[in-house]
């Protein structure tokens, strides 16, 4: 991210969910969108009671979990393909999985399945100090999310804490396609750097090469786009579905690129 | 009613020793919002300001002396209270010795209020404080649609826009309350995801209020729920332990010996409980939903047989398999189909303060029947649960002790469910 940012540069983030339609197609997801533009990939592992995402996302989950998908089998196969991958993976996964396995574990086993950092949706600042150490020691990066509610001293305590980048959250709501990214957003990000040297890459409901342009022009130092992949890949057969994220990928990184 | 508080060292003299220490029960939760180990905010960072404006609103009404007047006039014309603590003679014939000695047992008739059920105490309160703080739309989960019903009451009577959110399972064996609550001018959602239940309702109202939260307040239905929920929604409902305390003085110059409440997320039984904590005397009680029974997979007994996770904002005991998934649970019961449970219950459970058992459909449907036969009072399904525990507990008790059940909610919208299992005859 630093990389990128210190040569100008906007970084493109694309989001699947891991095991959907199967585990196979996931690994060869990262691979295509490697080599499509992806700087960063985050990946979701399936989670029953995802509050934090809108239909497209949460179907995603259901059906993975109904392939039998498991924290377990996500990271087999992400043990497998991440050596061959040179974007770095951030997984994206809900606290109770983290929990359930003991944060100590579970960093150790995402480290060792080659992720470099987390995104956890459910587990906002306050909650974060009891699993800091265990991610440190595993050099897992935590990266904390900013919302468009969030006022400004909570802000400076969030981008003090949060490793990586900074995940500004660009709606009130939760993932998914929208047709607009909201204005306020420009505020956002000033604001933000104004507040911290940090990196800060916008996501939910970015879903257009326009938007992801729009973004950048606003000061985004990265685009993250989620049910818009999402979608394209669980549409059609698996080889449709990666060809479209393919053309999809390339298209949002064109749109982003000088 | 104006309710003067009775010390617990006016109640019964010589009070013997405590088997449940009470020691360590103090303040609860603290600034964090935790309930020792459980409890806090597992919620997007979106929603994180605004739980910190419902807690100051909360703090800054809550001892004001317009809100208290408004509530509590409206808790005494509007919903009818305080609700009668009633002796149920032929219920406690029924579990008589052959000599005429037992238990003596009474029931908190929160069936009597307004809507059916305990659930308007804490929806009241929550819409006063929701127009307080200026939001217009008000948003709500529902299991078995009292709280729904509860919900789109308080809006009608306010005057505010009021979406339910209720899994399609639920809608069909809660249709009556359905119907009430679309009559009284709310939208009823329908959600489809998981088992159509509690769980998903409640996931989907959350979803909602991340998306609308700066002109909507979300009035949580449980004791559960991120901070400060767990204790604010119990605070409102402490009045039914308050009035219990006060009815017990004045019908036998003493406290309960044993109070017996059913526990899905656990907002009738705190409400119950809280008053008598620190009474270390008296012995108490929850009763979850066995479902076919916790050695099957469908049951909804999560502090007998769940393990520590987060659900819906809060840590607590969680019904979740081996990776961390929550289970979907089951229960005849929509109310108490929940795989979760408020964080005050797991603290209470692990202090040992409070025993928490559970009971089957059948028994449950058994408990319905007896109720409906022994009273003339037909229970809901959820509050069935506890009553049916009277057949496990009333043949171990020594003495004649004074049993009080949350008699929580009527039943007139069960008995389309209960009619299906039930072969009545005429």
């Amino acid at each position: 991210m630093d990389a990128l940012r210190d040569r100008g540069q906007c970084a493109l983030i694309p989001f699947i969910t891991a095991g959907d339609p199967d585990l196979a197609t996931t690994a060869k997801a990262l691979q295509i969108l490697d080599r499509s533009g992806a700087d960063l990939i985050e990946l979701g592992v399936p989670y029953s009671d995802p509050l934090a995402d809108g239909p497209i996302i949460q179907a995603a989950a259901t059906r993975a979990l109904q392939q039998g998908t498991r924290l377990e089998t996500v990271l087999e196969m992400l043990k497998e393909v991440s050596p061959s991958l040179k974007a770095p993976i951030i997984l994206f996964t809900y606290y109770n999985p983290i929990l359930n396995r003991g944060a100590a574990a579970f960093f150790k086993d995402i480290a060792a399945a080659g992720a470099k950092g987390i995104v956890i949706p459910d587990l906002p600042l306050e909650e974060v100090a009891q699993i800091m150490p265990a991610a440190q020691a595993a050099g897992i990066e935590i990266i904390l999310l900013v919302a468009p509610t969030t006022p400004a001293e909570r802000i400076e305590a969030i981008a003090t804490q949060s490793q990586g980048f900074i995940y500004l959250v660009s709606v009130t709501g939760v993932t998914g396609m929208r047709t607009e990214v909201e204005s306020r957003v420009q505020e956002l990000l000033t604001t933000l750097h104004g507040l911290s040297d940090q990196a800060i890459g916008v996501g939910f409901g970015i879903s257009q090469p326009s938007q992801a342009r729009q973004v950048r022009e606003w000061g985004a130092d990265a685009v993250i786009v989620g049910s818009a992949f999402v979608k394209r890949l669980a549409e059609g057969s698996p080889e449709q579905g990666l060809q479209a994220i393919e053309n999809f990928c390339r298209s949002l990184k064109a749109a982003i690129v000088d | 009613m104006t309710f003067t508080p009775i010390s617990p060292s006016s109640a019964t003299p010589a009070a013997p020793a405590a088997p449940g220490a009470t020691s360590g029960l103090g303040q609860r939760p603290d600034a964090q919002g935790r309930f020792g180990a459980f409890g806090g905010k597992y919620v997007p960072e979106t929603l994180m300001p605004a739980l910190a404006e419902l807690e100051a609103a909360f703090y800054q009404y809550r001892d004001e002396a317009a809100f208290q007047q408004e509530l509590q006039g409206l808790l005494r014309d509007y919903v009818g209270r305080p609700s009668p603590l009633y002796f149920a003679e032929r219920l406690t014939q029924h579990y008589a010795r052959p000599d005429g000695t037992g238990a003596q047992i009474y029931l908190k008739r929160e069936d009597l209020n307004h809507t059916g059920a305990h659930k308007i105490n804490n929806a009241l309160a929550q819409v006063l404080l929701a127009k307080r703080m200026g939001k217009q739309r008000i948003i709500a989960e529902t299991g078995a649609g009292q709280h729904g019903v509860a919900t789109a009451t308080v809006c009608a009577r306010f005057g505010l826009n009021c979406v339910i959110y209720m899994g399609v399972h639920d809608m069909e064996r809660q249709s009556l309350n359905v119907f009430r609550m679309r009559l009284m001018g709310a939208e009823v959602r329908p959600v489809e995801a998981g088992t159509g239940t509690l769980k998903d309702a409640t996931s989907e109202a959350i979803r909602d209020w991340v998306t609308n939260v700066e002109t909507t307040h979300y009035i949580l239905g449980s004791v559960a729920g991120p901070h400060p929920y767990p204790m604010m929604v119990r605070d409102f409902h402490a009045v039914i332990g308050q009035e219990t305390r006060s009815q017990a003085q004045e019908k036998w110059n003493g406290l309960p010996d044993i109070l017996l409440a059913c526990v899905g997320g656990g907002s009738n039984a705190m409400g119950l409980f809280h008053e008598f904590v620190q009474d270390a005397t008296v012995r108490m009680i929850g009763i979850e939903a066995g479902g076919e029974g916790v050695e099957s997979e469908k049951h909804a007994a999560t502090l007998t047989r769940g393990r520590v996770g987060v659900l819906h904002g809060a840590m607590s005991y969680l019904l979740q398999d081996q990776d961390g998934q929550v289970v979907e649970p089951h229960s005849i019961s929509a109310g108490l189909d929940y795989p979760g449970v408020g964080p005050e219950h797991s603290f209470l459970k692990d202090a040992g303060r409070v025993e928490y058992y559970s009971i089957t459909d059948q028994q449950a449907l058994d408990a319905f029947q007896r109720l409906s036969r022994l009273e003339g009072i037909i229970p809901a399904l959820e509050t069935a649960h506890a009553i049916a525990y009277l057949e496990t507990l009333c043949p171990q008790l020594q003495g004649d002790p004074r049993i009080v059940i949350n008699c929580s909610g009527r039943g007139d919208k069960d008995v389309q469910t209960v009619a299906k299992f039930l072969d009545v005859a005429g």
